[in-house]
């Protein structure tokens, strides 16, 4: 087993006829908290999409745990260990808590309610919140809510690699706050962790590695502390300081 | 009057309504369902049901079963037509999403392009049957098919007796055993269907593909084998509403499904498409008006009441009678 977990490789990703993301070349090495930031529209979703295997690949290769994952389809990227908590969360509106966390468990082989006790028991220890509301339905649940929700969901399948789009997407200060210190506890278990951010400052609070994406384009990278130092980059996503 | 006669008949227009809605609200499970998982009205869903109904009659004269069978061999005789008519609506549901649908929804065509298709897919399938005669003999095959393709654009009977014996009087109607089973029977397969997708794993992988397409990709949900299942499922319950239906009318031809399409979708629409308690809501609502309208109109307006009737339902319930849609029906 390498010491790196994903390889993005020269990666390029249409969408439509634009070119999404162009040449983009990244790591996350084991055990690691690494963020792609950048602004709206820069491509972050696209990347996490097209690893999880959602989107195309025009160019380039993903390698994940040495494994090339051209050929690899969506539900077998889940089963070796590539979960996503997605954008907007992506709940299923209509299912209880408990029926959704299941969810993530969708392609475990041994999905027994033993074999899941244990999961269930660490996003629940995670998140009270959601055990408060496990027969809940979670289209009424609220934002903050959701987003833990997603985040337990993802863990039920026991990723090794956890992508995160957006978590802090619509949320209080003070709930973002909660949400990245259970990100970093998730990742003290073991995961790890892949970060899609538009809030900049507190994703690189949290990374050991960073990057920056602009236009489809990485354009700078370095230690979260290194970003963050970086003048241009405090100018354009930082608001000046932090 | 007529409204006296609705009032004197009012137990075997409602009886007769409820036969005939639960054939309905069979048929529209198939159209909902599909609706649910890919916003596609599959208007080959009808022709899912007519080879369902040839499947029933040809089924009963393999096993040999004609006018002087009764009993137990009856019986057994209509319940082995039920199981090849589902498994022939099965296949034949599943073979219209290989062959019509997904080659087009792979490629991203939009939505209209496939209700195309599937608008073309029952006219294809329709005909197919019609046809079979002169198929057949283009073939050579049609000695040896003989009575299976003779005369294949007209009406084909059921071979067995339909005489039905009351089994109890409600105000002075006499319900039968057939009233009984076709009730019964739909009742039963709606339940299993409804337990299938609220209790079990891959009804579960169902209901996320309907409520969100890409989150239930990321949770390894293979969305292929779920839009398969969902029309296997379909095509499964229109089988048997089939056989129950030939056990109540007694005929088919090569378009029977036309109607009974129509009116199954009209079922899904009043209860709300996409809602699989709203497809029996729907049909039972449906078949219960018709029957009481045409009591109160006319036969011949019986068809105007099931339209005006959804109309009329519409504008106040423009979701339809139980509004949510598969994607947010509550576990």
């Amino acid at each position: 087993m390498s010491d790196v977990l994903l390889e993005i490789r020269d990666l390029s990703v249409n969408y439509g006829h634009i070119e999404a993301i162009r040449d983009i070349t990244f790591e996350v090495p084991q055990g690691s908290i690494v963020t792609l930031i950048g602004a709206n529209g820069a491509g972050k979703s696209t990347t996490l999409k097209t690893i999880s295997g959602l989107r195309k690949v025009r160019a380039g290769s993903i390698v994940y745990d040495g494994q090339d994952l051209a050929k690899v389809s969506p539900d077998k990227r889940v089963q070796i260990g590539i979960s996503q908590a997605p954008e907007g969360r992506g709940i299923f509106p209509g299912m209880t808590v408990r029926e959704n966390l299941e969810m993530g468990a969708y392609v475990r082989r041994d999905r027994s309610a033993s074999a899941l006790a244990p999961d269930f028991e660490r996003v629940l220890t995670l998140f009270p919140r959601l055990d408060e509301r496990i027969k809940q339905v979670a289209g009424t649940l609220s934002g903050g809510e959701q987003q833990m929700l997603a985040i337990g969901r993802a863990l039920m399948a026991r990723p090794r690699l956890l992508l995160l789009d957006e978590p802090s997407m619509g949320l209080a200060p003070m709930l973002i706050k909660q949400i990245f210190t259970i990100i970093e506890e998730i990742n003290e278990q073991g995961t790890t962790v892949l970060l899609v951010e538009q809030n900049a400052a507190q994703a690189l609070k949290l990374a050991h590695y960073a990057y920056l994406l602009e236009t489809g384009e990485i354009v700078r990278s370095g230690t979260g502390a290194e970003l963050a130092n970086d003048p241009s980059v405090r100018a354009a996503y930082l608001g000046g300081d932090i | 009057m007529a409204f006296q006669y609705v009032l004197d008949q009012f137990v075997s227009l409602f009886v007769g309504g409820l036969v005939f809605g639960s054939v309905y609200a069979l048929i529209a499970l198939g159209y909902t369902m599909v609706y649910g998982v890919l916003q596609l009205i599959n208007f080959a869903h009808s022709e899912v049901f007519m080879f369902g109904t040839f499947a029933t009659v040809w089924a009963l004269w393999l096993v040999g079963a004609d006018a002087t069978t009764a009993g137990v061999a009856l019986v057994a005789s209509l319940a082995v037509a039920m199981l090849i008519a589902m498994i022939t609506s099965g296949g034949v549901a599943l073979l219209l999403e290989r062959v019509a649908y997904r080659p087009l929804l792979n490629r991203g065509a939009p939505r209209l392009i496939a209700l195309i298709s599937a608008i073309g897919a029952s006219f294809v399938l329709s005909e197919l049957m019609g046809l079979r005669g002169a198929l057949a003999s283009a073939l050579g095959v049609d000695d040896v098919l003989g009575r299976y393709v003779a005369r294949s654009r007209e009406n084909l009977g059921l071979p067995t007796d339909r005489t039905f014996t009351v089994q109890f009087e409600v105000l002075g109607y006499g319900v039968t055993n057939k009233d009984i089973i076709i009730v019964l029977a739909a009742l039963l397969m709606m339940i299993a269907a409804d337990q299938f997708i609220r209790r079990t794993r891959l009804g579960r992988g169902i209901r996320a593909v309907a409520q969100d397409p890409e989150s239930a990709s990321l949770m390894g949900v293979n969305s292929t084998r779920v839009i398969q299942l969902t029309f296997l499922i379909g095509g499964l319950l229109a089988g048997a509403a089939a056989t129950l239906y030939m056990l109540q009318v007694g005929l088919t031809r090569y378009n029977a499904g036309f109607l009974l399409g129509v009116k199954a979708f009209t079922a899904a629409v009043l209860g709300g498409i996409g809602n699989l308690r709203g497809a029996l809501v729907g049909g039972l609502v449906l078949g219960v008006a018709e029957s009481l309208g045409s009591g109160l109109f006319g036969s011949e307006w019986r068809h105007v009441v099931a339209f005006v009737l959804l109309v009329v339902i519409l504008l106040f319930r423009p979701t339809g009678l139980l509004g949510e849609s598969l994607g947010k029906a509550r576990a």
